[in-house]
């Protein structure tokens, strides 16, 4: 059985967020899997997950999001091995502490050795990034400039757009991933979709051509240089 | 503030009918923005002096802001300076008021310019319908409008307020106005508040009201109601729009307060409300190709929503368009946010430069669909065929079609 824990998609939700659940829980349905999205509200207890997904949010919520999460069990269920993809104000919510209005430092879950300052202009636009031999095609959106501590794994490096600082984007480690690209990254890019659910289930899995790797390979033919 | 008019804004206003006009005829842009954008750099107080001694109604939000001043316009009666358009920035509604001589306006104004032309205009009557993500890529982020107009109101001590008691970041924006008119108006789409906009704890909302610990709570006070019927400032009134949806008789019920708190004559006002068919192209019924189409624009996932309520009955073939240019936002994940699982059970067919992001989303939704290439074969409908398109996409096929 998968279980994909949705947190808290009326904060953390601005881009389309929730799409990354629906991706990964059809991709696993049609390769005839148990799949349970479990959509964590304000008031919702944090459930065990195979994966956790953390998505976009305005400051308030942003804040309010890392609020909840620091007093849920949530910490304590990353740190025992859960698995987590996280985008825009999700990447910043695990670091160590990140810039929203009326603060410049609010103190985040500290999961991940990362700071994230205000940038001086906010990064709106075309994503793509170089993960290992792969593209990843996305959309940014976010007034944040993220410093990696020493030795965390940027999750690539930046061929367009901004990520963290115009140079590479996001971090990862062997339990996260978390990136700029927004909202429904996973729609954009299969393989992506696919390299996290073999990560999270431990196994291969068969290709599964949809109408996804014609938008995938539409995307890249345009954006890449 | 106002001055009187100079010779410099009569030339401006000039070029403004002009530009317009000859844009126009040489069909090189609808003949709404050039002129205004002209008349603008002409005069910086153009819209000022354009809208002296003019009673001018505004009306804003993220959704309905359209309907909902054709409603008013209609239902005011006579000449009515309006910008039915849809060109919603301060260029657009010059040109409107450029165009007009009446005595009444009803300007719809982008929710980023209402501070601005508001105080331009110097309008008595501001009609606040909700706030929700739109374009996130290119507006600011809704709070931020909120805050915006919190400012505005709590200043503007002449003006009268109708706004949306059931949309707490509208309510936020209100209440600080000296006069309030809270409509309580069914308004489905509350995810862009729910967390406090004064403290960020959780709002709580149940079927009739919400609140926040802190004290933050609908507003009590309501004048106009729309549940078992429609009672306007005290007034029964009996809606029978021939315009679809009940996100339409949301936006009757806030132009009628607007109406009543002008003093319109509210009989007359109904039935011409009521008798409203098609607002700017929108729900008109077009040809294309030997096809019947009902063109319905819908920009955003609130939008969106309301739309596919009204489709939900039939198994019709649906059609959809999807651009992501300037006017529309770059970026199309809201098409995330969409609940097109309603469209199960319909065939969609998938049109615009998004077409492939839309098939996607319909694909993983579970949702029958065709992208449309040009050697497509599309079969005809008995009926009319219901085509959501947004912004860029859904003035590529006004001009695409024809009228019936
Ligand atoms: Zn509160």
């Amino acid at each position: 059985m998968l279980t994909i824990g949705l947190l808290y998609p009326e904060l953390l939700g601005t881009y389309g967020d929730g799409g990354n659940a629906l991706v990964l829980a059809e991709r696993a349905r049609r390769r005839r899997l148990d799949v349970e999205v479990i959509s964590v509200g304000i008031d919702d207890d944090v459930p065990d997950a195979s994966i956790y997904l953390l998505g976009g949010g305005e400051d308030g919520p942003q804040r309010l999001g890392a609020d909840l999460l620091r007093r849920s069990t949530f910490p304590l269920r990353v740190r025992d091995g859960r698995y987590v993809l996280a985008v825009c104000a999700g990447l910043q919510i695990l670091g160590t502490s990140f810039a929203v209005e009326g603060d410049d430092e609010y103190e985040g879950l500290g999961l991940v050795d990362v700071v994230t300052h205000r940038g001086e202009r906010r990064s709106v636009g075309d994503l793509v990034v170089r993960v290992n031999e792969r593209l990843l095609v996305g959309f940014e959106n976010h007034g944040g400039r993220t410093t990696l501590g020493p030795g965390v794994e940027p999750f690539g490096v930046v061929e367009r757009g901004r990520g963290n600082d115009g140079t590479v984007d996001g971090y990862t480690t062997s339990t996260v991933w978390a990136s700029y690209a927004h909202g429904p990254v996973l729609a954009m890019n299969p393989w992506f979709a696919d390299e996290v659910l073999e990560r999270v289930l431990g196994r291969e899995l068969a290709p599964l051509p949809t109408v996804a790797d014609q938008l995938y390979e539409e995307r890249r033919a345009l954006l890449a240089r | 503030m106002p001055r009187g008019s100079s010779l410099r804004d009569d030339v401006a206003k000039w070029a403004v009918v002009a530009i317009n006009s000859l844009s126009r005829l040489t069909s090189r842009g609808s003949g709404t923005v050039i002129g205004g954008r002209v008349g603008l750099a002409l005069a910086p107080q153009l819209l000022a002096n354009l809208a002296q001694r003019r009673q001018v109604i505004l009306v804003s939000g993220t959704n309905g802001k359209t309907t909902t001043s054709a409603m008013i316009a209609a239902g005011w009666g006579g000449d009515v300076a309006t910008n039915d358009t849809g060109s919603n920035m301060a260029a657009g509604l010059v040109a409107a008021l450029a165009a007009s001589k009446s005595r009444s306006a009803v300007l719809e104004v982008d929710e980023s310019w209402l501070a601005h032309v508001a105080q331009a205009t110097s309008a008595r009557t501001i009609t606040l319908l909700n706030l929700s993500r739109d374009q996130l890529d290119r507006a600011n982020e809704v709070r931020q409008i909120a805050e915006r107009w919190r400012v505005l109101l709590a200043d503007a001590k002449e003006t009268d307020v109708i706004a949306n008691a059931n949309d707490p970041l509208v309510v936020y924006a209100a209440e600080l106005a000296a006069s309030v008119a809270w409509c309580d108006v069914p308004t489905p789409w509350t995810t862009d508040a729910v967390s406090c906009p004064h403290c960020t704890q959780p709002l709580h909302f149940t079927e009739a009201s919400w609140w926040c610990d802190c004290g933050f709570a609908k507003p009590s006070d309501v004048v106009t109601t729309l549940r078992e019927g429609l009672v306007v400032r005290g007034t029964p009134l009996v809606l029978a729009l021939k315009l679809p949806g009940a996100f339409n008789e949301a936006n009757a019920a806030m132009a009628l307060t607007a109406l009543s708190l002008v003093g319109a004559d509210m009989t007359a006002a109904l039935a011409r409300v009521n008798a409203l068919t098609n607002v700017a192209g929108r729900f008109s019924l077009r040809r294309w190709r030997g096809h019947l189409l009902r063109l319905l624009l819908a920009k955003n996932p609130a939008g969106f929503a309301a739309m596919l309520v009204t489709l939900e009955r039939d198994d019709s073939n649906v059609w959809v368009a999807i651009n992501a240019r300037v006017a529309d936002g770059h970026d199309p994940s809201w098409l995330y946010d969409v609940p097109f699982e309603m469209l199960r059970g319909h065939r969609v067919f998938c049109f615009g430069d998004r077409r492939l992001d839309l098939a996607t989303r319909l694909d993983y939704a579970n949702v029958d669909y065709v992208v449309v290439s040009d050697d497509t074969s599309i079969p005809v409908s008995p009926g009319p065929v219901a085509l959501l398109a947004n912004y860029t996409a859904f003035q590529e096929w006004r001009a695409r079609s024809s009228a019936c």
